[in-house]
């Protein structure tokens, strides 16, 4: 029996297809699909490639502002950032391929965002990564954690792309669906942006890169299904990375844009050959046919729908004049690069597969990438929202010796350096990187002299998200704006990656539509437009889904790179405030979790119209130079962001605070819209001014200097020696995350 | 000075850091290097030839084992015979132990991690024409970014490097020492980089290039670059 001629009962099923969507293809191609047409349709309908389950939802992003040159739909987003100059960025997960088989899922995670990065004609010179995992105290997180961090390492350090910033935070509902999001962000010049669009009736199809073969068969349809134990045999569906390939696909790549031989371009992953010519020719609204027979191919024996759906890695789609066609194959020549000449633009409108003479699949491309049902799933409040708001928190006199458990806090895997991952990823080749990893946001030069600088950064705290998410989702926008502001960026534009459970679970669909609506309403106020990003659903594992976790990635630029803001305390004497309100706030904070391992209590308040004016008090403070240094301050609170600015800078701090909310509130309370900042003493007149003027609370807490971090606060008294935070701080992860 | 370009950056499939060699060139010495590609098998006299980090033809071997075979080494092997410069970095210095024109081999990193970081090195030896402009015992900082960066070399090697003065810098301590077992990849007696006999051939794993300008956090590097250029061209930069 023939792939084509198959015929079982309900063969759609096999396609991810349910019965309705059968019907639906059925009325709408005016008969039966056949079963290479089935695979087209269960591919592009499935959650991975058609948002049918979100669609609605992201319509509510902002997506404009004068900065955006490219919004939501393309490979990436670009932003404005002056001198002729645009900057792609996007962000996307890797989850389900990365519990399976973590060095490898990563790596391809890395190469496909990327690719992404440079199909729009931009070099890519910088990678993120936003990752997540179980609790850290078993082998097999132990594992997935030193896998991905291999795999993004063995990845970007090989092609020479750096890999600037990143999170990563641990809890156990993680365990076994892991979450790993890359982002990556290039340089191009505005007037030489590439569109993912098969234009020019006549046109040739290549795809140039890697032969195909038989690796990541489905892998989109396995990113739209949940894990479960028997998993591990999913392992062929893994892609295997070849960042050395990728390399030359780059460089070739980028010299046959450069020298203009090239109208449209694609990168191939998820689905490969189907999805990105099915897309290419949607967005151009013609058709176009491949014939298989024409694949470079690794292997003998592959099936016509396994070259098609093969996710091989390191695989471009290109659609190009057919004179240049013996251009383009000289330059992937010269990197010993397969080049060949596939398929044609049509304008017959269908997307057409044939090998040799025999069609093997005919279908409307607008049905393949228009024409997926949008469902608008129900919702139901789940009971925990109003459970896990009440919650007993540890008074004062429960916290037993505060020296210890702040020490804890700055050991505990949420809160230690990150030092052991971003070592392991070099963050420095390219020469742009200005602010290295470590700081709140990356910030990199950028090309032509010019004196501004580009500000990056990617965050989530899931917790908050779980508790409240539409406030949650509002607070990782809040929270990435004030990551570029603390180094004296203006937020320009984000992308998102929205990791979710099951959609089908009405309550894990009001998460999703929460979330996104905090995050709509949060990128709105504080006006930084969404300009693309990727979402994911079915993290669960045997039922049970991970926090929802819309991670945001977001760039931003500084007028002069020299007046960027650090968070290291630098000269002793030196007068520390913190701006913004400390309120009673310790629900969902790290430290309640630290003492009691429980998600729960009130997400703190956010005030976004505040927000907004805290960051344009950095951004302007910045301009200044009124300001030695900046933190902001997250999980873990006021303390900890006072510890971490002290040793960075290697100097300690004497503080004595007033604040009107209870010690461990004051200490560890995760009060929204804060920043620790440093300022020379003969200028904290001039910051009270400017504070007042942004309308801003300003409280003074200390000094500069020591060896010890010192605090006094109400009746509490914590002192401990710097060198011992630092030891603490800097290698525990590396302890923890020993095999 | 001469008006041409002295310097020429080689570039392999998979060589990364060949556009920060030949930046950092032209920020200390304001002069352009050439790029130049693995297969080319006649050069130019260069003066200096710069083999660049990276991961060449993807390093899934022993680092460097197969960039030996690439035409342009017999270009290299021919220039430097006849005393022209030739400077390896990191991968480029893999590729030198390689080829023979250094002695020695690399080992994966004791952690057998992948380090990128800034480290101090003691420059050991100030009287060859890359680190002249350095004083005698200076402490100073470049970036490693390699997994297999720990330098071995049998006893017989060893003693020679040492005895003939050829250890050009040495993994330190902040404060300038050199402990034993205190390099971060293994290194043997510590080595982080060293030169041939003739003193033309230098090959360091730390990169200079990525500490040649302020901005990006120290200028250290720019020593080297500034030492070699002199001694080329006799112009000051």
């Amino acid at each position: 029996m023939s792939d084509l001629d198959r015929d079982r009962i309900d063969p759609w099923r096999e396609h991810g297809l349910t019965t309705a969507e059968y019907e639906l293809i059925i009325q709408l191609m005016g008969r039966k699909p056949n079963y290479g047409e089935m695979a087209l349709f269960g591919i592009m309908w499935s959650e991975h490639c058609s948002y049918k389950n979100s669609r609605a939802q992201l319509r509510k992003f902002p997506t404009t502002g004068p900065q955006v040159i490219q919004g939501p739909g393309e490979n990436a987003g670009v932003v404005d950032v002056g001198d002729g100059w645009g900057v792609a960025f996007k962000i996307e997960s890797h989850n389900h391929p990365s519990a399976i088989e973590p060095y490898q899922g990563a790596a391809t995670g890395i190469g496909g965002i990327i690719r992404d990065i440079f199909a729009v004609g931009a070099r890519p010179i910088a990678s993120l990564d936003s990752l997540r995992f179980g609790a850290l105290d078993n082998n097999r997180t132990r594992r997935l954690l030193n896998g991905v961090v291999a795999g993004i390492a063995g990845y970007g350090n090989c092609l020479g792309i750096p890999t600037v910033a990143g999170e990563v935070y641990f809890h156990p509902d993680y365990q076994e669906n892991p979450l790993v999001g890359a982002m990556s962000v290039g340089l191009v010049r505005v007037d030489r942006i590439f569109k993912g669009s098969a234009t020019g009736v006549g046109n040739v199809v290549m795809v140039v890169g890697a032969k195909t073969g038989r690796d990541g068969i489905k892998g989109a349809s396995f990113a739209s299904e949940e894990l479960s134990d028997s998993d591990t045999d999913k392992r062929p569906n893994v892609q295997v990375g070849d960042p050395f390939m990728e390399k030359l696909l780059l460089e070739a790549t980028l010299e046959i844009l450069d020298r203009g031989l090239v109208i449209g371009l694609q990168d191939l992953g998820a689905a490969g050959l189907t999805s990105s010519a099915a897309e290419m020719a949607g967005r151009a609204g013609n058709g176009l046919y491949l014939d298989i027979d024409k694949v470079p191919l690794r292997e003998e024996g592959l099936t016509p729908w396994e070259i098609m759906l093969s996710e091989s890695q390191e695989r471009m789609l290109l659609v190009v004049d057919p004179i240049r066609v013996g251009d383009i194959q000289a330059v992937f020549d010269k990197w010993d690069l397969d080049a060949a000449a596939i398929g044609e633009v049509t304008g017959d409108g269908y997307f057409t597969v044939r090998k040799g003479q025999e069609i093997l699949a005919r279908v409307p491309a607008g049905l393949l990438t228009d024409q997926a049902p949008v469902n608008f799933r129900s919702v139901r409040e789940p009971a925990y929202f109003k459970e896990k708001k009440k919650a007993d928190f540890i008074c004062e006199h429960e916290y037993g010796d505060v020296a210890e458990l702040f020490k804890r806090l700055l050991a505990s895997p949420n809160l230690a350096s990150r030092r052991w991952i971003y070592e392991q990823y070099d963050h420095m080749v390219g020469l742009n990187t200005v602010g290295r990893p470590g700081g709140d946001a990356a910030v990199l030069r950028l090309p032509g002299g010019s004196r501004k600088g580009l500000a990056l950064t990617v965050d989530c705290n899931s917790r908050y998200v779980y508790l409240n998410p539409r406030l949650g989702g509002a607070i990782a926008v809040a929270e990435a704006a004030r990551n570029l502001a603390a180094v004296g960026a203006r937020p320009l534009a984000l992308t998102n990656c929205l990791n979710f459970g099951n959609p089908e679970n009405p309550e894990i669909y009001w998460q999703f539509v929460q979330a996104t609506d905090g995050l709509a309403e949060a990128a709105r106020i504080l006006d930084i437009p969404v300009t693309g990003g990727n979402v994911s659903f079915y993290n669960e594992y045997n039922g049970r889904p991970i926090p929802p976790t819309p991670t945001i990635g977001m760039v931003g630029l500084l007028d002069e790179i020299e007046n960027r803001l650090t968070v290291d305390f630098k000269v002793s004497g030196d007068l520390i405030f913190v701006v913004g309100k400390t309120r009673e706030e310790l629900g969902a904070s790290e430290v309640h979790y630290l003492l009691t391992g429980r998600d729960e209590g009130e997400v703190p308040e956010l005030d976004l119209a505040l927000a907004l004016r805290l960051n344009q008090f950095l951004v302007v403070a910045a301009g200044r130079k009124l300001l030695r240094s900046a933190h902001d301050v997250a999980e873990g609170g006021l303390a900890v962001a006072l510890a971490e600015s002290a040793l960075a800078g290697g100097l300690g701090v004497d503080l004595k605070i007033e604040l009107d909310v209870s010690p461990p509130a004051l200490l560890f309370g995760e009060s929204q819209s804060r920043v620790v900042i440093s300022v020379r003493p003969d200028r904290s007149g001039e910051l009270e001014t400017l504070a007042r003027s942004f309308a801003l609370p300003l409280t003074y807490l200390g000094v500069v200097g020591g060896r010890d971090f010192r605090l006094v606060a109400g009746g509490l008294a914590l002192v401990v020696p710097l060198a011992e935070l630092a030891d603490l701080h800097q290698n525990s992860l590396a302890r923890l995350a020993a095999l | 000075m001469r008006g041409r370009a002295v310097a020429a950056v080689l570039v392999f499939p998979g060589s990364n850091c060949d556009r920060d060699c030949a930046r950092a060139w032209e920020a200390v010495t304001g002069q352009a290097a050439d790029f130049v590609w693995h297969k080319e098998t006649r050069l130019p006299d260069y003066d200096l030839l710069i083999l660049p980090g990276g991961f060449s033809f993807g390093d899934y071997l022993r680092c460097g084992a197969i960039a030996r075979f690439s035409p342009v080494i017999a270009e290299v092997k021919r220039l430097a015979d006849r005393g022209h410069y030739v400077l390896g970095i990191c991968n480029g210095f893999q590729i030198l132990t390689e080829v023979g024109l250094l002695p020695g081999a690399m080992r994966r990193n004791r952690d057998l991690l992948f380090i990128c970081r800034d480290v101090y090195l003691r420059v050991e030896n100030i009287r060859t024409d890359f680190t002249c402009g350095y004083s005698t015992g200076a402490i100073i900082s470049y970036p490693i970014a390699h997994g297999d960066g720990g330098f071995s070399i049998d006893s017989r090697g060893l003693r020679e490097l040492q005895d003939k003065d050829r250890i050009v810098f040495r993994y330190a301590g902040p404060d300038g020492r050199v402990v034993a077992g205190g390099s971060p990849n293994g290194s043997l007696d510590e080595i982080a980089g060293i030169i041939n006999g003739r003193g033309n051939v230098l090959g360091l794993m730390p990169h200079p290039e990525r500490l040649a300008e302020a901005i990006l956090g120290g200028d250290d590097g720019r020593v080297m670059f500034q030492s070699i250029f002199q001694t080329i061209t006799g112009a000051t930069v």
